[in-house]
């Protein structure tokens, strides 16, 4: 009735094929997810990084009278075409504002328009023949050149490729998020508190916590209409403003928030509470000065996650209107703004293609800022990591 | 004078009154301990009580002011409201300081307060929910109320037309009556969840298997956070991704079989919503592989089972609560999903089963109705209510299956930290 | 101790021979050596064990019985830190070797643990789920009779028959042991080991388990790590006393209980430590 070793090996030999067939097929899914990540990235530097660079022409400008009408007269008509109409627009106002410039000329760097920029990156463009030729002809000359993008980061939204950047949309961004946090993180770390060090173990505490796991699941864009339905129509909160934004988002960041001062807590040992309390302290009294401050690196952490997670939404936004054309940095938290992800999503359906690259760029900065913020909260979490 | 203005003076008048309170209520104390009475509570715990007498009361005045105005549309003057907050102030601020005497509970009254403060945070999530669920159901009755709901669930055409004129009183101009029928949003909303679905369970289930079973220690630690990171990539990325570089590929390749694809097709969004979720799928999934007693895995090893057969008939099994719980989750989250559709996913109501055509979804048209300049009465834009609704249902329930089938994991194992 | 020392015998095998057992050799160990790291738990040990017998491996905690159990089935091989030197032969082959498939070694030695674990299954699935890998049984009927044989053997085929669909967990804690027996049995091995197998189960279970062992012994070798002396006495042909990784004693039960040859064992025995 027994088997030899060989008779079960031979019978074993198939087994094992398909054993470590199972070995290979999972690290080649590992890989596949892997390669996914890889080729996302190296996608979005190859469409994204050229962003950074913008083509510039030097021009003549002859400030002469029709100028002062009309912008374009200042500038050599062959030339004038492959200048960004952002600058020729800007003339007659300079004129304007200073009178001495009349009758003078000048050399100088403008930006080029974005065909031309989209030409020399070797993307597709609307450039002319002829236009093509000038434009090789300027390059022999040195007059045409791919700079350093400085407006991408120092101005709004335009309509003109070559014009537009993220400022208003960054600034947007953490106007939006600085509300998102003076309501989240005081809400937030005063619900979690409660739950783990005051709330008796009841049916209300569970329901608050069954409705906390909830929040954290629900499909985002239903915090639009929340944020629509009972903060713009019901409290009459500005529309497309950093303060309705950033209630809105607050609501989404709280679970996070939650869970992690939930957990930062529970890690304090109860040995510390039992020492506070031993030297007569009130239960209040032990979560501000010996609980809170020990957990404070894992509640950091959370908030920074929640942040992250804050900072890349963008469909309850929408909902809520801050996808508006903003030209200029905000002041005011009920002022119309918009944020850098609605931003990406409003250059992401312009027609032009030079937007594209600018979607991509912006892209960029918002994967940057958020591995900055997740590489923090990592970091924070390992400087204060703490075995008990 | 303006609204915001007088809420700035009325602040900065409570803050006054508060300081003086604080300052007036430490004096006192400290006076009448000086005078060498025994209190039992120290000064400050006074003072702050007198702070909490002061501005609490008026803040509730306040606030029940304000919400009487908002919630029954009564008629009360700002300035009224306001001055009759800070009266209450004073009232208060002289209870405050006459409550600073030695056999008060200075302490215990403020961390009364306190508590219910926190009481006050922890209930905002509860009506974060009741929030979404009021305004959902509130603006979605309104919709019914013009369109049937019969309709709604069964039509399978999503024609909003020109609802929009019907709003402004020119209904009669707009021809043919819209026609809210939602089948074609959910069979594109299910459509691309399946695509979806198809890419990430086997992809982050396999991933799971693989870091929890074979991997060495030192992949696992490396791998898990990295394919985290795709779960952390803002989903208006995603959108971009898919609609720039995943969808002109699909209609090449479907192009080199001879297929004609529309740039809007299911697959490319769908694809990439799989990638999105392929780390739900496989962070949970490999939590709960690694939760399975080992001792499972010694009974299977030692009658002469390979590790492959051991996995596959013994592990999975009985991990298959946490992964179908994760894999709810994760259709829930797809579900759920708007960016990346709204930006690769067609607009058009499109009831298909060709994935290469384009179709749109749910959360694409309560995109497409609240975007725009539609007026808010309009059935389109209360349209988007309903369809949340549906959305909010259905994403519920599979959030809270998903919770009681991990649940029934962890009491199974005795596993804490899932 | 003159009446050893005149018949001095070969390493691993018993001091005195139970004359009423089988003799035929199953296991042979010689100069096994285990580490743990840096850590030696197992330290030259040098043992002969019998076909169809009890040998019980008795020894205070820690002494490293339960890791030499593991040996036999190279259970150990799943622990990455465990190094290993000696001989561990069956059926004249090294069970070590570089070219013994441990799958294979497994198949023949089967093994019953501390804490019954019965698979995520129904009783019949537990059951008949490693024939049907192993290609012993595929039609139904056959099935069929291979899970009542099994069944029967571990003495539990009366109390499952009419539940043989329910899942193995839904079983009370001796009767899930005897399913595991079950398991065991059912690919014909010819050793089981059995790591306390009944140190997580009330008086009663342990006796239907003991009982079932001794009946188990007409078709296996059965190896026993106990914690139990009783127990030991009751159910095993040969006892082995493990100490700080060395075998201090291998003996047929009834002269180790009655007559231990070394001062160790006989404390032990005796209840002075343990």
């Amino acid at each position: 009735m027994s088997h030899s070793f060989d008779d079960i090996s031979t019978q074993l030999r198939r087994r094992h094929r398909r054993s470590s067939r199972l070995k290979w097929i999972s690290m080649g899914a590992l890989g596949i997810a892997g390669l996914f990540l890889v080729l996302f990235f190296a996608d979005m530097l190859a469409k994204g990084l050229p962003a950074f660079q913008q083509a510039q022409i030097q021009v003549e400008v002859d400030y002469n009278e029709d100028a002062q009408r009309m912008g374009r007269a200042a500038l050599d008509p062959e030339v004038s075409r492959l200048v960004s109409r952002t600058f020729e627009r800007l003339i007659p106002v300079r004129m304007r504002d200073n009178p001495e410039l009349l009758g003078t000329t000048e050399t100088r760097w403008v930006l080029a328009d974005s065909e031309v920029d989209q030409y020399l990156k070797g993307h597709r463009h609307k450039l002319s023949e002829s236009q093509q030729a000038t434009v090789e002809a300027l390059v022999q000359q040195d007059r045409v050149e791919l700079k350093f993008n400085t407006t991408f980061f120092t101005s709004g939204d335009s309509k003109m490729p070559e014009a537009a950047g993220i400022l208003s949309a960054a600034v947007g961004t953490v106007m939006t998020l600085l509300v998102t946090l003076a309501i989240a993180f005081p809400i937030g770390v005063m619900t979690a508190v409660y739950l783990e060090e005051f709330a008796p173990d009841n049916r209300l505490t569970q329901i608050i916590e069954i409705n906390i796991n909830n929040l954290a699941a629900i499909p985002s864009i239903l915090f639009g209409l929340l944020g629509l339905a009972i903060f713009i129509n019901f409290f009459g909160v500005p529309r497309s403003t950093p303060l309705v934004g950033g209630m809105t988002l607050a609501l989404m960041t709280l679970p996070v928030i939650i869970i992690a001062t939930r957990t930062a807590l529970r890690s304090v040992p109860d040995t510390i509470r039992h020492a506070a309390f031993g030297v007569g302290c009130s239960r209040w009294q032990v979560v501000r000065d010996h609980v809170l401050p020990l957990a404070m690196p894992g509640i950091m952490t959370g908030s920074i996650i929640g942040l992250a997670q804050a900072m890349g939404e963008t469909a309850p936004l929408i909902i809520i209107g801050m996808v508006a054309f903003i030209p200029d940095a905000g002041s005011s938290f009920t002022q119309a703004a918009t944020v850098l992800p609605a931003q990406i999503f409003t250059w992401a359906g312009e027609p032009e293609q030079a937007f594209v690259e600018k979607t991509a760029g912006g892209i960029l900065v918002l994967l940057a800022i958020l591995i900055f913020l997740n590489a923090t909260a990592v970091v924070l979490r390992k400087k204060f990591e703490r075995r008990w | 004078m303006q609204t915001n203005q007088l809420l700035a003076m009325f602040s900065g008048v409570l803050l006054l009154m508060g300081l003086i309170a604080f300052f007036l209520g430490r004096a006192k104390a400290a006076r009448v301990r000086a005078s060498g009475t025994a209190m039992y509570a120290q000064p400050d715990q006074y003072a702050w009580f007198a702070v909490v007498a002061t501005a609490g009361p008026a803040i509730t005045v306040g606030a029940i002011g304000a919400f009487l105005m908002l919630l029954l549309g009564a008629e009360i003057p700002t300035l009224y409201l306001l001055a009759c907050s800070l009266v209450v102030a004073a009232i208060g601020l002289m209870v405050g300081m006459r409550q600073v005497k030695p056999d008060f509970h200075a302490r215990q009254a403020i961390e009364r307060v306190i508590r219910w403060i926190l009481v006050a945070a922890a209930m905002i999530s509860i009506f974060t929910t009741f929030g979404i669920l009021f305004s959902i159901i509130f603006e979605a009755l309104r919709f019914f109320q013009m369109h049937s709901f019969w309709d709604f669930i069964t039509g399978t055409v999503w024609d909003p037309g020109a609802s929009f004129l019907a709003a402004a009183g020119r209904g009669d101009e707009g021809g043919s009556a819209a026609q809210f029928g939602s089948v074609p949003l959910f069979a594109g909303t299910f459509m691309i969840t399946a695509i979806a679905m198809l890419v990430a369970i086997p992809v982050g289930l396999l991933s799971a298997v693989y870091m929890a079973e074979f991997a060495p220690s030192r992949v696992r630690t490396f791998a898990k956070p990295t394919l985290e990171v795709l779960a952390g990539i803002p989903t208006v990325v995603y959108g971009f991704f898919a609609a720039i570089t995943v969808a002109p590929i699909i209609v090449d390749v479907a192009g080199f079989f001879g297929l004609d694809a529309s740039f809007n097709n299911a697959v490319a969004p769908g694809v990439v919503m799989g990638i999105m979720i392929i780390p739900f799928i496989s962070s949970l999934s490999d939590d709960v592989i690694s939760a399975v007693p080992d001792s499972m895995r010694q009974g299977s090893l030692a009658l002469g089972m390979t590790k492959g057969e051991t996995i596959r008939d013994v592990v999975i099994p009985a991990a298959l609560p946490g992964i179908i719980s994760a894999s709810l989750l994760a259709v829930s989250r797809a579900l759920g999903e708007t960016m990346i559709v709204v930006m690769a996913a067609g607009m058009r109501p499109n009831l298909t089963a060709n994935p290469l055509e384009d179709m749109t979804t749910v959360t694409v048209r309560i995109v497409a109705a609240l975007t725009g300049d539609l007026e808010f009465e309009s059935a389109e834009t209360l349209s988007a209510f309903a369809l949340g609704l549906v959305l909010f249902a259905v994403t519920l329930s599979l959030n809270l299956v998903s919770v009681l089938m991990i649940r029934r994991f962890r009491e199974k194992y005795r596993v804490n930290n899932l | 101790m003159s009446r050893h020392e005149s018949s001095r015998p070969e390493p691993g095998q018993p001091v005195t021979r139970n004359n009423n057992a089988h003799h035929e050799l199953s296991i042979r160990v010689r100069d096994l050596n285990l580490w743990y790291g840096q850590t030696q738990a197992l330290k030259n040990l040098n043992i002969d064990i019998y076909q169809k017998n009890i040998t019980a491996l008795i020894g205070p905690s820690g002494c490293g019985k339960s890791t030499f159990l593991r040996c036999l089935n190279r259970m150990n091989d799943l622990i990455p830190s465990v190094r290993l030197e000696g001989l561990v032969e069956m059926d004249g082959r090294d069970v070590n070797a570089a070219k013994m498939d441990e799958v294979a070694l497994r198949r023949r030695v089967g093994m019953v643990f501390q804490k019954p674990n019965p698979f995520p299954k129904s009783i019949y699935d537990n059951v008949v789920y490693a024939p049907r890998m192993h290609d012993l049984v595929s039609r139904k009927p056959e099935q069929d009779e291979l899970v009542e044989k099994a069944l029967r053997d571990a003495g539990l085929w009366e109390e499952v028959k009419d539940k043989l669909h329910q899942p193995g967990t839904s079983l009370s804690g001796g009767q899930q042991q005897r399913l595991c027996i079950a398991r065991a049995i059912a690919v014909q091995p010819d050793v089981i080991l059995m790591d306390e197998p009944t140190s997580a189960l009330d008086p009663i279970s342990t006796a239907t388990i003991e009982d079932l062992m001794d009946k188990l012994k007409q078709q296996f070798t059965i190896i026993t790590v106990t914690h139990n002396m009783q127990q030991a006495a009751r159910v095993a042909d040969y006892t082995a006393f493990f100490h700080l990784g060395e075998i201090i004693e291998y003996n047929d039960t009834r002269t180790m209980f009655a007559n231990p040859a070394t001062k160790k064992a006989e404390d032990y025995i005796t209840g002075r430590y343990g």
